[in-house]
């Protein structure tokens, strides 16, 4: 008996398990590598670029010309060409994506919901160079027969915006009827319960009662379509220009730096700096836009038990 | 049944029931109109890029076959055909044919594709989509009688064997996506490469040993979840800045002693690949080892494995499945990306195979995207039959994952 009680299989110490567990930290412990490398070159590179001479932060984010042949680099153009963009998305994307969440999640039965549900899968599935095509050779048209070609440029936002909208429109309805899903069903007996129709149940218990996550879901879809590249970079033009007109070409921000950095770019040029720079507002945008996410969500979280 | 307006005003008319009932109707017509119009928006999509990969082309011999000879090319001997290269082209072409493999020992159908190919030389002058194509089709083939009176029309599609297996060219009816294709192939391997240890290793130490409490950890989750979000142009401006520039000494091969090459290559498209889906297979990986029941881990234990032991030999085998399928959707996601291989440097033209991951490289969706913005109708065709090839090549990965998934679920059971 007291042999046993020598040993003491607590105080072991197994290397191979504790190397294990280095190993496995150090592997979650990359992803913080990753994002202190987009910091840190966004940072480094950017701070070149406002040390250029003629360059300033204050006129980066306020002057309304962005022509670097001359020296001008005012940010303003690509970020109102951007939030154009996003806006005819949105304009797209929200009604018919809510429309598609409120009607997958409330009224479609099991199999309307079986046909559906793949196909809006496949078209969350398909490539944004993709959707680049459709916009400039299907979108595009259709906009300059309507309009007329005098008012519509070949490239131009809305049509990149619209077709952006087709694209975010499946991440938009599947995270909204994911919210909507999760509402408890005794929330819609009760409504029943009080003799409101089914629309009214949808519209005033349900809906209301899902509202962060439908937040939540709208902005992660601003920010999608605020980073979205190929689509705007193939339809709505390339360089850049000042106007608020959505029929007229205008580059975004990602559109620029696509093109600045597809041709050979040589290092520690300002062009070279400057897509680090607008890389860094791009970021800090995205950043922003998920603190607010998540703040929103939990502002209007409604727990049900 | 007819209710009656009472005094008090508690219950309603019908026509107040009539009413509500009627805008419940209309509302669920609206939501099922926007359902419908997701659907159609997809099914445009689809038929726009069928519409564009096929359809009429009006074709230019620079020799035509008849002037050749007057039975059908197919039907000549080799020696004939040999007569007809040696008759049509310079002395100086022929002798360099001659001497990449002597004419007389190549076959019949070698030959007839030589003269097709340098003598015939069919040029694609002009092209139609699909609908006007069947729609149109006398009008179209009295415009091409009157501008183009040497050439004639044919029925073509631009997705067909060739164009898979020819490499690029700048001449639209010559270019293929082979080389794309491998390069988008050796990316993707590469990617997987990085990301499948990192991602399930990651996964393993949040799930199985990381204790929520403690703040390293917390930040790695709250980390991996933003990371996911972060646009893939960014990915490529930290690949530009890292893989091609600062560490371009490794990626580019030079000290391994590969010398010539650049680093805006494959390796350093496929490391950019490699963390952009990262965080997607972490969180992947994460949801398989969670749903591994805990009963299994006990009695693991309880049978003296150790923690690792238990790891390896019982979570990952049962995760594995959700593994596997989380991977494939990351390729596939990986197959597509177009803008971080444009800021890390894909080239858009490029002649010869990639030998390696030292090599330069282009990528499929890279082609699409530069022939898109080509101003010529006809690389519209074969941007739109690339598409068709990408398209494919993903719904097959998918339909892969869909099969994998419900193999999982039926275990379940």
């Amino acid at each position: 008996m007291k042999k046993y009680d020598q040993i003491n299989l607590k105080k072991k110490i197994h290397w191979f398990e504790l190397t294990i567990e280095g190993f496995l930290f150090f592997c979650g412990f990359a992803s913080i590598l990753t994002t202190s490398g987009i910091i840190y070159e966004l940072l480094k590179e950017s701070l070149l670029f406002f040390r250029t001479p003629g360059v300033s932060l204050v006129k980066f984010l306020t002057t309304t010309r962005w022509s670097p042949t001359i020296g001008e680099y005012g940010v303003i153009p690509l970020v109102t060409s951007t939030l154009i963009t996003s806006f005819f998305a949105m304009i797209v994307a929200i009604p018919i994506g809510l429309g598609v969440a409120i009607y997958l999640s409330e009224y479609a039965d099991f199999r309307i919901k079986k046909i559906i549900k793949p196909a809006i899968e496949i078209l969350a599935g398909i490539p944004t160079v993709v959707y680049g095509y459709f916009a400039l050779t299907f979108m595009t048209p259709i906009l300059r027969a309507i309009f007329g070609t005098d008012t519509v440029q070949i490239y131009n936002m809305m049509s990149a915006g619209l077709i952006m909208g087709v694209m975010i429109l499946p991440i938009f309805s599947s995270m909204s009827e994911d919210a909507l899903h999760a509402v408890p069903l005794s929330l819609r007996e009760a409504a029943y319960a009080l003799g409101g129709t089914k629309l009214e149940t949808a519209l005033k218990v349900v809906v209301p009662s899902a509202l962060s996550g439908i937040i939540a879901a709208f902005i992660i879809s601003i920010s999608r379509a605020v980073g979205e590249t190929m689509i705007v970079a193939i339809a709505a033009g390339s360089g850049t220009a000042f106007t608020f007109n959505p029929f007229k070409a205008a580059e975004t921000m990602t559109g620029y730096i696509a093109r600045i950095s597809g041709g050979d770019i040589a290092y520690d040029t300002p062009d070279y700096n400057s897509i680090f720079a607008i890389g860094l507002l791009l970021f800090s945008i995205k950043l922003a836009l998920n603190i607010l996410s998540r703040r929103l969500a939990r502002k209007y979280r409604e727990v049900y038990e | 049944m007819n209710v009656e307006p009472s005094e008090n005003g508690y219950s309603h008319s019908s026509a107040f029931f009539q009413r509500r009932y009627v805008i419940g109707i209309i509302w669920n017509k609206i939501l099922l109109i926007s359902t419908i119009i997701g659907i159609i928006a997809l099914f445009t999509l689809l038929l726009t890029v069928i519409n564009q990969s096929i359809g009429l082309v009006a074709v230019e011999y620079k020799i035509n076959p008849s002037l050749l000879s007057n039975v059908p090319l197919e039907d000549l001997t080799s020696q004939e055909l040999i007569t007809i290269l040696q008759d049509n082209l310079t002395s100086y072409r022929f002798r360099t044919l001659n001497r990449e493999k002597p004419l007389l020992s190549r076959s019949q159908t070698e030959l007839l594709e030589l003269v097709n190919e340098k003598v015939v030389d069919p040029k694609i002058i002009a092209s139609w989509y699909l609908i006007p194509s069947i729609t149109q089709k006398n009008q179209i083939s009295e415009f091409v009688k009157e501008k183009y009176p040497n050439a004639f029309l044919k029925f073509y599609s631009w997705l067909n064997w060739n164009f898979i297996v020819r490499s690029m060219s700048s001449r639209p009816e010559l270019a293929g996506v082979r080389i794309a294709i491998k390069g988008s192939a050796f990316i993707v391997l590469i990617a997987i490469f990085l990301a499948l240890p990192l991602g399930v290793g990651a996964a393993i130490y949040l799930e199985e040993y990381a204790h929520p409490s403690r703040w390293i950890n917390r930040i790695i989750q709250t980390n991996i979840d933003n990371l996911a979000g972060v646009p893939s142009i960014i990915y490529g401006i930290l690949g530009l800045a890292v893989f091609v520039r600062a560490l371009s000494p490794i990626t580019s091969g030079s000290i391994f002693g590969f010398e010539g090459n650049t680093s805006r290559n494959i390796l350093s498209a496929g490391f950019t690949m490699g963390l952009l889906i990262l965080p997607m297979f972490i969180i992947n990986a994460q949801e398989a080892i969670r749903s591994v029941p805990v009963s299994l881990r006990y009695a693991s234990y309880s049978l003296g494995a150790t923690k690792w032991q238990t790891i390896w030999s019982h979570v990952l085998p049962s995760a594995m499945t959700g593994i596997l399928t989380g991977s494939i959707l990351a390729i596939s996601r990986a197959l597509g990306e177009t803008a971080p291989l444009i800021v890390v440097g894909a080239s858009t033209y490029i002649t010869s195979d990639p030998k390696g991951p030292f090599s330069g490289f282009s990528a499929l969706p890279i082609l699409i995207y530069n022939w898109t913005t080509r101003p010529q109708d006809q690389f519209r065709n074969i941007a739109a039959a690339a598409i068709i090839v990408l398209l494919i090549i993903l719904l097959t990965i998918n339909a892969f994952a869909i099969i994998l998934r419900n193999r999982l679920s039926e275990k379940r059971i």
